[in-house]
C-alpha cells in the first residue's frame, strides 16, 4: 500500500460511526513489549537498532492482521508524511522524530499500527471509532499472542512486560479515549470532571497526548498505571469511567439548553458565521468553531447528514494535512488562507443553524434524555 | 512531614524541582505554598515528568557505580533520560527501582497477562521443584528404585525444557 492511499482513505476511525459516536472520537490500545536482553532503543546504538528492525520488521509483515499493508522505514518517509499519520494519531509524536533504525507497519483500515524501535522496541496501538476499547484491546492482544510465538519478548513474572519507561511496567498497556466535551467546557464544569478523574488514577490530555494542549474542547483519558492490574480490568474500570463523562457531557448540554440558551446559540451562530465569511484561519480556531459546530449538529441545529463533513475538517485543516492536500510547502499565513478557503467551500451548502429545531427536539423527548447524576 | 519554611504545619504540597540541573525537594504547607505561589493545580498534570525526576533520586539509593551488566547503563543514563537500558537493567537497578514502582503503579506485581512462553517455563519449574523434592525424600529413605524412576522423569523434564 502507498502512502497516497492513506491519504485517499479516511481509515475507519475517522467514519465515526461506533457506540456513543458524538462524544466519543476514537479508542485506542497500545501496548509495549521489547526483546529480552537487548538494548532499549533510546540506549542503543544505531547498528543495534537495525538489528532489532531486522528481527521484529517481517515478523510484524507476516501477520494476517498486516495483509495489505502500508510498512516505511521512518527515515523514508518526509517530514510531512509523517506528521500527516502523527494528526491521523497513527504514530506518536515521539516516533515522528525518528530516523534510522525505525518503522512503522499499519494496516488497510488503519485500525491497527505498529510502531518498532519508538521508545520500547514494538509498540502495537490499536484504534477505533467510538467507545470500543475493549474491542479495540482484543485486537491488539491477539497481535501480540501471535508474534510471542516468533519474538523473545521480555517479560518477568514479578514485573510483568518490561519497558524503558518504569511508568509502563507491567501490562505495558496504555488504553485511552479520545472524547468532545463542549458541554462541559462552555458550563466550565471541565475542570471539576478532569479533577475527579485524576483522583481516580486516571490521566487527561490534552489532542496529542502528553503535554498538549486541549483544542477543539477534546480531551484525552487514559490509564496511568500499569503495574497490579489486569488488562481487563483497566479497561472495564475506563469505560465505566468515560460512560459516567459522557452522562455529565449530556446534562451539561441539557443544562445550556435549558438555562443558558442565549449563549449557546450565540457561540454556535458565531462559529457559524466566522467559519463560513472568515479568509484567515489558525488551526487551533478552525478546531474550536468546528468543536460548536459539531455540537450543533448533535443538537439537531443542523441536519444530520452534515456531520459527516464536520468530523472531515477535524482532520483536513490539520497543518500536514492541509499541505499534503495541496502537494506544496506552505508557510503559517498561507496555511490560515487555504484552511479558511476549504472550510468557506465546504460550508456553502451548510444551511444556518436552525435553534427551533433543537428547542422543539428537546421537548418532545428526541433529544439525549438527562441522566440521574447519581 | 512538617512544612520546610515554617517548620510548624504539616506539609501537604511536595514540590520537586530541578534547579542548575541538581534536583530540590521542597515539602510545603498549605499556606505557605499558596504564598510561594506553588499550589498550581495543573502542576499535577506533571506527575509523569515528577515521577521521572524522583525515580532518579530512588535509583541513587542503589551502588553509585552500578552498571548494567548486559547493556553497560548507569545510574547518571537513568538521571538524565528517566529511561532504562534494556529489559536487564530492572534486575540491576532492583534495588533502588522497588520504592519508586511502589509509588507509581497501584500494585507492586504483576497480574496481567502471561506469555504462553513464560507460563510454561513456570510450569516446568514447578515440576521440576516438586520432582526434586521426592527425589531427596526418596533418596534420604534409601528407596533407591524410586529414585532412579524420579531422576529419570527429571532428566526427561530437562529436555523438554530444552525443545
Amino acid at each position: 500500500m502507498k502512502f497516497s492511499n492513506i491519504m485517499a482513505t479516511g481509515g475507519e476511525w475517522l467514519r465515526g460511526e461506533g457506540p456513543h459516536h458524538q462524544i466519543v472520537i476514537s479508542s485506542r490500545v497500545r501496548l509495549a513489549r521489547n526483546l529480552r536482553q537487548r538494548a532499549f532503543p533510546g540506549h542503543a546504538k544505531k547498528a543495534e537498532r537495525m538489528q532489532i528492525l531486522e528481527l521484529i520488521k517481517p515478523r510484524v509483515e507476516e501477520l494476517p492482521e498486516m495483509q495489505d499493508s502500508f510498512s516505511e522505514l521512518l527515515q523514508d518517509l518526509s517530514a510531512l508524511e509523517k506528521q500527516v499519520l502523527v494528526e491521523r494519531h497513527l504514530i506518536s509524536r515521539e516516533h515522528a522524530a525518528k530516523g534510522v533504525g525505525s518503522a512503522i507497519i499499519m494496516n488497510r483500515r488503519q485500525t491497527l499500527s505498529i510502531m518498532v524501535n519508538e521508545e520500547d522496541h514494538l509498540r502495537m496501538q490499536s484504534i477505533r471509532s467510538g467507545l470500543q476499547l475493549k474491542s479495540a484491546f482484543k485486537l491488539v492482544d491477539k497481535v501480540d499472542s501471535t508474534l510471542e510465538g516468533k519474538l523473545d519478548f521480555a517479560y518477568d513474572a514479578r514485573l510483568g512486560y518490561l519497558t524503558a519507561c518504569p511508568t509502563n511496567v507491567g501490562t505495558g498497556m496504555r488504553a485511552s479515549a479520545m472524547l468532545h466535551l463542549p458541554g462541559l467546557v462552555l458550563s466550565e464544569m471541565i475542570n471539576q470532571v478532569i479533577q475527579a478523574v485524576n483522583k481516580i488514577g486516571l490521566a487527561v490530555r490534552g489532542l496529542y497526548g502528553e503535554g498538549t494542549e486541549a483544542m477543539g474542547n477534546l480531551f484525552q483519558i487514559s490509564n496511568q498505571t500499569t503495574l497490579g492490574e489486569k488488562e481487563e480490568e483497566i479497561v472495564a474500570r475506563l469505560s465505566k469511567v468515560i460512560e459516567t463523562i459522557i452522562e455529565k457531557e449530556h446534562d451539561a448540554r441539557q443544562m445550556l439548553i435549558q438555562k443558558k440558551p442565549n449563549t449557546l446559540w450565540d457561540q454556535i451562530g458565531r462559529a457559524y458565521g466566522v467559519l463560513t465569511f472568515a479568509h484567515a484561519m489558525s488551526s487551533k480556531e478552525a478546531l474550536n468553531l468546528l468543536s460548536i459546530i459539531k455540537l450543533g449538529v448533535d443538537l439537531g441545529a443542523f441536519p444530520e447528514d452534515r456531520r459527516l463533513p464536520i468530523d472531515e475538517l477535524f482532520i483536513d485543516t490539520q497543518p500536514a494535512h492541509l499541505q499534503k492536500s495541496t502537494q506544496q510547502k506552505l508557510n503559517a499565513e498561507e496555511r490560515d488562507h487555504l484552511r479558511a478557503q476549504i472550510i468557506r467551500e465546504r460550508l456553502r451548502v451548510f444551511p444556518k443553524p436552525d435553534i427551533s429545531k433543537v428547542a422543539r427536539e428537546s421537548e418532545n423527548g428526541s433529544a439525549p434524555e438527562p441522566h440521574n447524576n447519581e | 512531614m512538617l512544612c520546610d519554611v515554617c517548620k510548624c504545619n504539616d506539609a501537604t504540597v511536595f514540590l520537586t524541582q530541578i534547579l542548575e540541573g541538581k534536583m530540590q525537594k521542597v515539602n510545603l504547607c498549605d499556606a505557605c505554598s499558596k504564598e510561594k505561589g506553588v499550589q498550581d493545580p495543573t502542576g499535577f498534570a506533571l506527575a509523569d515528568l515528577l515521577l521521572g525526576i524522583g525515580a532518579a533520586e530512588e535509583i541513587e539509593k542503589g551502588a553509585p557505580s552500578q552498571k548494567c551488566p548486559v547493556c553497560g547503563f548507569t545510574q547518571a543514563d537513568f538521571k538524565k533520560t528517566g529511561r532504562l537500558g534494556c529489559s536487564a537493567c530492572y534486575l540491576t537497578f532492583a534495588e533502588g527501582l522497588g520504592s519508586l514502582l511502589k509509588a507509581m503503579h497501584k500494585g507492586t506485581e504483576h497480574v496481567g497477562k502471561i506469555p504462553l512462553r513464560a507460563s510454561r517455563e513456570i510450569e516446568l519449574g514447578d515440576r521440576r521443584r516438586t520432582l526434586t523434592q521426592d527425589l531427596e525424600k526418596a533418596v534420604a529413605e534409601e528407596n533407591y528404585e524410586g529414585a532412579a524412576a524420579l531422576r529419570d522423569q527429571l532428566k526427561q523434564l530437562e529436555h523438554e525444557k530444552a525443545v
